[in-house]
């Protein structure tokens, strides 16, 4: 009996130290089995992984540096947290020279935002004064958050809009040659926002403009009226900026929709971008919110908008949303949606969210968190993020921007930030009932992600090994050719900090193809089409866009890696008019103007 | 009295009982906190931690005492899990939960076993695998109705369960605690207090610090160990411990209970307890 009773407790203790193993164990794994290379070889990366990157930020000329706003000294406290965004990039060839040039803001009173003008020979000059649009962050106008391309007025130049905590502001790009304000009374005076989307909500050739606040409308944060301006719950906050939605009417004129259209929210919304979702051949809208769900808005034949997210899975687990990107990460036809969260170990394990459709019908709109699986989930404080097959193999891969606040080095105000984030609205919404930071990090320090995509279902983080570790407090991240070379180069854009501007190297037995859409019935900046490319057994979708990630804009022409396939069987372009065009055996390794009159020109 | 005998007098007397009570209150939290504000991020979660306490305490139960028993212990624990736990992942529900209810069986002392099984769990795991877990630490909501609600239905269940003393005890604390973190660190009094602004607390104090098997029995001893609970939070909390609850009653519930199991069996006064005890040490709760 004695004998019996012993052997009872040591299976029983033998059974739970293997419990108490398993969560070490599991939770350890995915740190043990990734290799952090101390010095990244790059024949080892380009035989490995397909390709490595260098930073030649300084050497094609390129010295921007953010500064972030100093708001009002109630805030002073904690200013980091506050001001902790406004870093941001955007692509565009802007004189049409077919060299991609790019925009970058700054986000304190005084300073000038910059627009890198590509000049062909390995060099980028800044001519944002020049052209008139560097002095833009002032007192009465407020400071930038980000920045948006695309032909409002379809005269074949990309024109911008600069998204502020303060007014908007549009600038009409006169051929390439200069940029001249326009005058918009439908813009709000204010607004704090950090995102918008150029879409054409109803397929009738004009983009229309998205605009989403974070801070409520009502804030100046630089003269506070009240430090009641903090969200109202650290997850279920809808005290914060309204959504604009602004119909062009094609003469110069916007007319300010949502309300009419039922695109109402009050949550704080950090990104947002647009592609047709559930192939109505309407394009939809995603939001990423902080303290809150992420929202989708379907589109219903561009008469309104619904509120779907819930209906489609991805309105239940509230988190805090910064980034929306799209990409076929299963060479599947069907986009993936990719928000990024907070992760912080031991404290706040959000997760980012790859919402992967989960229904084999395409009209039924279903999603499926699957950034576990997939192997994306943990990044860290994570910002902007953004697909693109860096390595050529014909998988999308995801890079993704991580790091909140790096101040004093081995400190920490997590504590703090969480004790309030617990609280009540009445003790979380003022500013005042927040601790000082006292020159402390919050979730600083942290790398960023290159994650490669293995095409069966799982990505693998590389970015030691390819030399693409940053550790800077990174935002907004996009992919261009600015070398024409084949090759997505990765612009990264820090707060507080220098853009980052990596090379990017692949083995040269890979392909690949572009292409540069333009469109005829539909908006010239074909913002919106669709490009399904079939090669050697697989395809891949890919969506012309205007905003994508966080604060950022990829290159307007599509980029598709081949892997060692030397022809393309077929090319489906879907026009947002609903024409399609059908290219048949296109040239590789190169990008393709294509008009929508259905007549390719290489 | 057989089995037989035992399942009679059960159905025979389908009155209630308060040890329905817990149970029915955790329930009602988490359906309160889910309609009106969909806290469940999802089913299959708090599922998982249900289902993996149930099988843990039937499969030990029967192994290590030879009977099966009631769930309604183990339902506290698994709901509690999962509600407590925040990952993105699944198998934490299911260790934490299966890790709670073994505690019981493996970590005993005079045949008692002296750790609040969820606070065991929820310890362990922050412990073994903070890249994957972190705990509820944000509100539900942002309505001081529906928090005011939970307290004072909270409050007169477990007061109906003569416990209400052991959460006004470490409330009372608590504040008074804050009002100290307050004054060393400099930071606001609210930003203090905020933490018990919130549901994490309103499980920690209905369920965890309240729980029968294993918090001391002498009522001034409850007293004497909620103080040092909120005391020993207090010290973790100045040290920027941000589970600090936790760990509190992590490390003072089981020193508490060794010492008066120690005591009591020092002066031998199992007496008028014995027939507690002699339960206690056939039927893990």
């Amino acid at each position: 009996m004695g004998t019996n009773n012993n052997n009872k407790n040591i299976w029983l203790i033998a059974f739970f130290v293997v419990l108490l193993a398993a969560p070490f164990l599991i939770s350890n794994y995915e740190k043990w089995s990734t290799t952090s290379e101390a010095e990244p070889d790059r024949q080892k990366a380009l035989d490995q992984y397909g390709f490595y990157v260098e930073d030649v930020t300084r050497e094609w000329g390129i010295d921007f540096v953010h500064q972030a706003p100093t708001l009002d000294e109630k805030l002073s406290h904690i200013m980091p947290q506050i001001a902790s965004v406004g870093a941001s990039v955007s692509v565009a060839d802007f004189n049409n020279d077919g060299l991609q040039d790019f925009y970058v803001t700054n986000s304190a009173r005084g300073t000038s935002n910059a627009l890198y003008k590509n000049m062909g020979d390995g060099q980028f000059e800044n001519v944002a004064e020049e052209l008139g649009v560097g002095s833009v962050n002032s007192r009465e106008t407020g400071v930038s958050m980000s920045s948006v391309w695309a032909d409002y007025d379809n005269d074949g130049y990309e024109d911008l809009l600069v998204v502020k905590w303060g007014k908007p502001l549009l600038f009409h790009n006169d051929d390439g040659e200069g940029f001249t304000k326009v005058d918009i009374p439908e813009f709000p005076d204010w607004i704090n926002s950090n995102t918008a989307v150029w879409f054409d909500y109803d397929n009738d050739g004009l983009l229309d403009l998205f605009m989403g606040g974070y801070f409520n409308e009502r804030i100046n944060l630089w003269e506070l009226e009240s430090t009641e301006i903090m969200p109202e719950s650290f997850e279920y906050a809808r005290n914060g900026g309204r959504k604009f939605l602004f119909h062009n009417q094609g003469d110069g004129n916007f007319e300010e929709v949502s309300e009419a259209l039922g695109l109402v929210s009050s949550r704080w919304a950090y990104a947002a971008a647009s592609a047709d979702i559930n192939g109505s051949g309407y394009p939809d809208l995603v939001i990423a919110n902080d303290y809150g769900v992420d929202e989708l808005f379907l589109n219903r034949e561009g008469a309104g908008f619904v509120s779907a997210g819930t209906q489609a899975g991805m309105g239940f687990a509230p988190k805090s949303g910064m980034n929306v990107s799209f990409g076929d990460v299963m060479n599947s036809g069907r986009l993936a949606i990719y928000v990024t969260n907070i992760s912080e170990p031991g404290v706040l394990i959000q997760g980012n969210n790859l919402w992967v459709p989960s229904s084999e019908d395409s009209g039924k709109t279903a999603f499926q968190n699957l950034a576990g699986s997939f192997g994306v989930e943990l990044g860290g404080w994570s910002y902007g993020a953004q697909f693109g097959d860096l390595n050529l193999d014909g998988y999308l891969d995801l890079y993704v921007a991580n790091g909140y606040v790096s101040a004093e080095k081995d400190t920490d105000y997590w504590y703090d930030f969480s004790k309030v984030a617990g609280g009540n609205k009445t003790i979380i919404s003022n500013a005042e009932n927040w601790p000082d930071m006292e020159g402390r990090s919050l979730s600083g320090y942290q790398k960023n992600r290159i994650w490669l995509n293995d095409g069966a279902g799982k990505f693998r983080e590389v970015a030691d090994a390819v030399g693409g570790s940053l550790e800077l407090d990174s935002r907004a991240v996009s992919f261009a050719d600015l070398n024409n070379d084949g090759n997505l180069e990765i612009l990264v854009a820090t707060q507080r900090g220098p853009l980052k501007v990596y090379r990017t190297v692949t083995r040269e037995d890979k392909n690949w193809i572009g292409f540069r859409l333009e469109g005829a019935e539909s908006n010239r900046s074909a913002i919106g089409a669709r490009a399904e490319v079939v090669w050697d057994g697989k395809r891949q979708v890919q969506t012309v866009q205007s905003a994508s990630g966080f604060s950022a804009q990829n290159q307007r022409p599509l980029h598709f890696g081949l892997g060692d396939a030397d022809q393309v069987d077929r090319v489906i372009l879907e026009w947002p008019s609903g024409t399609t065009d059908t290219l048949k055996h296109p040239e590789i390794n190169k990008t393709h103007t294509v008009t929508e009159t259905s007549s390719a020109q290489s | 009295m057989n089995r037989m005998g035992a399942m009679t007098a059960k159905l025979g007397g389908l009155g209630y009982s308060h040890k329905f009570t817990p149970p029915l209150l955790i329930t009602g939290i988490l359906l309160a906190a889910h309609l009106s504000f969909g806290i469940l991020e999802s089913y299959p979660k708090l599922i998982t931690a249900i289902v993996a306490s149930f099988a843990t305490e039937l499969a030990l139960h029967r192994l290590i005492v030879g009977t099966w028993r009631d769930l309604s212990s183990a339902y506290i624990s698994g709901i509690s899990v999962g509600i407590l736990i925040r990952s993105p992942q699944l198998w934490p529900f299911a260790l934490c939960a299966a890790i709670s209810i073994a505690s019981k069986y493996v970590l005993r002392f005079k045949d008692r076993h002296i750790w609040n099984p969820s606070n065991f769990g929820v310890v362990m795991m922050l412990l073994l695998a903070p890249q994957s877990v972190a705990v509820l630490s944000i509100q539900w909501g942002n309505n001081m109705w529906a928090m005011l609600i939970i307290w004072i239905v909270g409050s007169i269940s477990i007061y109906r369960l003569r416990r209400f003393h052991i959460c006004a005890t470490y409330v009372i604390s608590f504040l008074a605690f804050a009002l100290v973190r307050s004054w060393i660190s400099g930071d606001p009094y609210l930003a203090e207090v905020a933490p018990i602004t919130g549901p994490m607390y309103q499980l920690f104090t209905f369920f965890m610090i309240t729980d029968p098997k294993t918090t001391v029995k002498r009522k001034w001893g409850q007293y004497v160990v909620i103080v040092l609970v909120a005391f020993v939070e207090m010290i973790l909390r100045l040290n920027e411990a941000v589970y600090a609850p936790f760990y509190a009653l992590f490390i003072v519930g089981p020193l508490a209970m060794m010492l008066e199991l120690w005591w009591d069996d020092r002066n031998h006064t199992e007496g008028k307890n014995e027939e507690a005890h002699v339960s206690d040490a056939t039927v893990p709760s």
